[in-house]
């Protein structure tokens, strides 16, 4: 390796790294922390001149497949492990508050596994489509890219996010009480092409999408749905799909639940009505206080949360002039305004949105103001295209009670405390 | 212009004119809708044969269809229960430790901590039979004869105070005999009409709730949020 001669910053630069990591993901050590951390190592800054400007670097292809900066280690999908017996039928989230602009990086996007990756062979991929179809066809992943392809960015949220917060503030950090959502770049072929191609009989109403992992993941989709806007993809921001997205293929549902994005996809079956099931019935039903449970609640409401400021992305001055950023989306369409409050929902101002404001996609939006130092109860309330407004937390209480774990779209409140550190709190 | 963005360029128009010829153009990103993909068929694929669908065609239906031909009764249940099953999910379907209960919790869906298990919240016996099937044992999915299918269903349904004999033998004629209580207790999505409040035409921009903010809860008191030292080790 070139340049073992060069780490003079070694002890300064790793203390670093360990202070931003343990920022990251407890948020909790964020005190007395920003003065070191800024400071860095006097010798590689001027009117000295650092090792980096003096010797030479890696070679090209020495990274024949790049990664973001050693100094970047902290930012990866993390999990909850308390929340479920086992890593295979478990849940990593998106380090929202690591990101910018609109699209996640293939490496961080949220994973949720019934049983684990399956790691497909492309040679041995099959997809089937039967039932109520002229002809039952059986496709290669080379059949599938040889029809007409479509690029479409959309944001994938499991309809669990924020499923932990229905009972009040839990999780300290974005990553943990919205990070099941990412959005990236999907190319692939309509479904309809597929249909079309196999013919559809008169009868068909509904389809069986099933994964081929050793969950044999299976929901059921309405074929309106998947003669609208539904895809199967086979790439992810120009890359083939990553493995524990769903290698070499996946189906992509704009707008609605990722549950339902089935990966690994091996079989479609044509029928006359839903299958109802184990993940539409014993899960992703919508428990009300009345005991009666909502089926089929397809589409993901529109949602906001500020990134930064955040539990893990501290302030770190102490006043003045400041950025706020985050992001919004809607399963029902575009965003067309972003407000934040700083008061805990007494008062709202527009957001600035910068950046696409694409259908069904990841919004990114900012709000610059001048802080006085003082306490802020930071919101953020998302509007869509339909005029449906992100309600608040009590106001969804108020119509599902706190049984329903799905769907919960209530707008955040952080807690900014003098000191910069933010909390997740709810307010009156 | 160079050469090479000459070619490009010429490209970029030859793809043009093939793309219009062909009425190649999906649905675009910006909203407006263009010709979605011509329905002509491409005879892409082949044709998939009885067999191979035969052998991935797993699911169950609630009308009964899909249902493999076996048999299995409660007693025969029992034993193949207790060997793959009651390790993770308890030996009466009550859990052992943080996997997922199997049974009990009748009567709690309308409570503080309601219990979704097979007998108290889920509307179809087809889904038991079809998920045990496509996903259980957890590790070694498909890896049930039908018999063992049918007893071990009938097994979980019988902790569930379903069936209730146990020399009761469940098959795939009699399966559609089977009703489990809380089915008449879901409704389809209703959100657009139930929560029209949500779709304001001038959301409120100021003095929109009377008093100060008071916090209502913190996060911290909990503390659940997992530490550093806890979170998945990088390289
Ligand atoms: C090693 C542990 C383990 C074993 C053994 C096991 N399961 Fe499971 N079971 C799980 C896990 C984990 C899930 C949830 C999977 C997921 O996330 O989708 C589950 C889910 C289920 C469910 C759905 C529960 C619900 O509420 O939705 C049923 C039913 C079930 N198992 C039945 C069985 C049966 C029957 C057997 C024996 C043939 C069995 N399981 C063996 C771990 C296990």
């Amino acid at each position: 390796m070139a340049g073992t001669d060069r780490h003079k910053d070694k002890p300064a630069a790793s203390r670093r790294t360990v202070l931003r990591a343990a920022l990251a993901a407890g948020g909790a050590a964020a005190l007395g922390r920003s003065a070191l951390a800024d400071a860095g190592n006097p010798a590689n800054q001027p009117p000295n001149v650092p090792d980096w400007t003096r010797n030479l670097g890696d070679g090209v292809a020495v990274r024949a497949y790049g990664k973001p900066s050693k100094h970047e280690a902290h930012v990866i999908r993390r999990d909850v492990e308390w929340l479920t017996a086992s890593r295979e039928s478990s849940v990593s989230f998106t380090p929202l508050h690591e990101l910018d602009g609109v699209i996640t990086p293939n490496g961080l996007g949220f994973e949720r596994h019934h049983s684990g990756i399956a790691e497909i062979d492309p040679a041995d991929y099959r997809l089937i489509i039967h039932g109520l179809v002229d002809k039952p066809l059986i496709f290669t992943l080379d059949d599938l890219k040889r029809f007409p392809r479509v690029n479409r960015i959309h944001f994938c949220e499991c309809a669990a996010n924020s499923g932990m917060e229905w009972r009040g503030a839990q999780l300290n950090g974005c990553q943990y009480t919205h990070g099941m959502v990412h959005c990236v770049m999907y190319t692939g072929v309509t479904l309809k092409t597929l249909l079309d191609e196999a013919g559809l009989k008169p009868k068909a109403k509904w389809l069986l999408l099933e994964g081929g992992d050793a969950a044999a993941m299976t929901r059921s989709l309405p074929l309106q749905k998947a003669l609208d806007d539904a895809l199967i993809a086979y790439r992810m921001n120009g890359e083939m799909l990553y493995p524990e997205h769903g290698y070499p293929a996946r189906v992509v549902l704009p707008g609605w639940e990722a549950n339902m994005w089935v990966k690994w996809l091996r079989r479609i079956e044509v029928g006359d009505q839903p299958w109802h099931h184990r993940e539409e019935t014993s899960k992703y039903t919508d428990l009300l206080e009345n005991g009666i449970a909502r089926r089929f609640t397809f589409v993901m409401d529109a949602k906001s949360v500020i990134t930064n400021p955040s539990p893990q992305a501290p302030l770190r001055h102490k006043s003045g002039f400041t950025i706020l950023s985050g992001i919004a989306w809607s399963g029902r369409g575009k965003i067309s305004r972003v407000d934040v409050s700083l008061d805990g929902g007494r008062n709202w101002r527009p957001a600035r949105i910068d950046g696409p404001a694409w259908d069904k996609a990841l919004t990114r939006f900012y709000y610059e103001f001048d802080w006085d130092g003082r306490e802020l109860l930071l919101q953020s309330r998302a509007i869509d295209e339909t005029g449906y407004v992100q309600p608040t937390k009590n106001e969804l209480r108020k119509l599902r009670g706190v049984n329903s774990v799905y769907h919960n779209n209530g707008v955040q409140t952080w807690h900014v405390h003098k000191n910069g550190e933010v909390e997740n709190v709810e307010v009156s | 212009m160079s050469k090479c963005l000459k070619a490009l360029a010429l490209s970029f128009a030859a793809l043009l004119v093939l793309t219009t010829e062909h009425g190649f153009s999906a649905p675009r990103q910006d909203g407006k809708k263009a010709a979605p993909p011509a329905a002509k068929k491409t005879g892409i694929g082949r044709e998939a044969t009885a067999k191979e669908i035969e052998g991935w065609n797993i699911s169950v239906r609630p009308d009964g269809r899909g249902l493999p031909v076996g048999k299995g009764t409660v007693k025969q249940g029992e034993p193949l229960y207790v060997e793959r099953c009651a390790s993770c999910h308890g030996e009466f379907g009550e859990s052992a430790g943080r996997w997922p209960i199997l049974s009990g919790g009748n009567g709690t869906l309308k409570g503080h901590d309601p219990v979704r298990s097979v007998g108290s919240y889920w509307p179809y016996a087809s889904t038991l039979i079809d998920y045990i099937r496509r996903a259980m044992p957890f590790g070694a999915a498909q890896s049930l004869t039908n018999n063992e299918l049918y007893a071990i269903t009938a097994y979980v349904l019988y902790l569930n105070d379903v069936i209730r004999d146990e020399r009761f033998e469940l098959n795939e004629r009699n399966f559609m005999s089977i009703r489990l209580p809380n089915q008449p207790n879901f409704i389809d999505d209703d959100r657009e009409s139930t929560e029209k409040e949500f779709w304001r035409k001038t959301p409120c921009m100021t003095n929109c709730v009377p008093d100060e903010a008071k916090i209502t809860g913190r996060a911290q008191i909990i503390d659940v949020t997992p530490e550093t030292g806890k979170s998945p080790k990088v390289e």
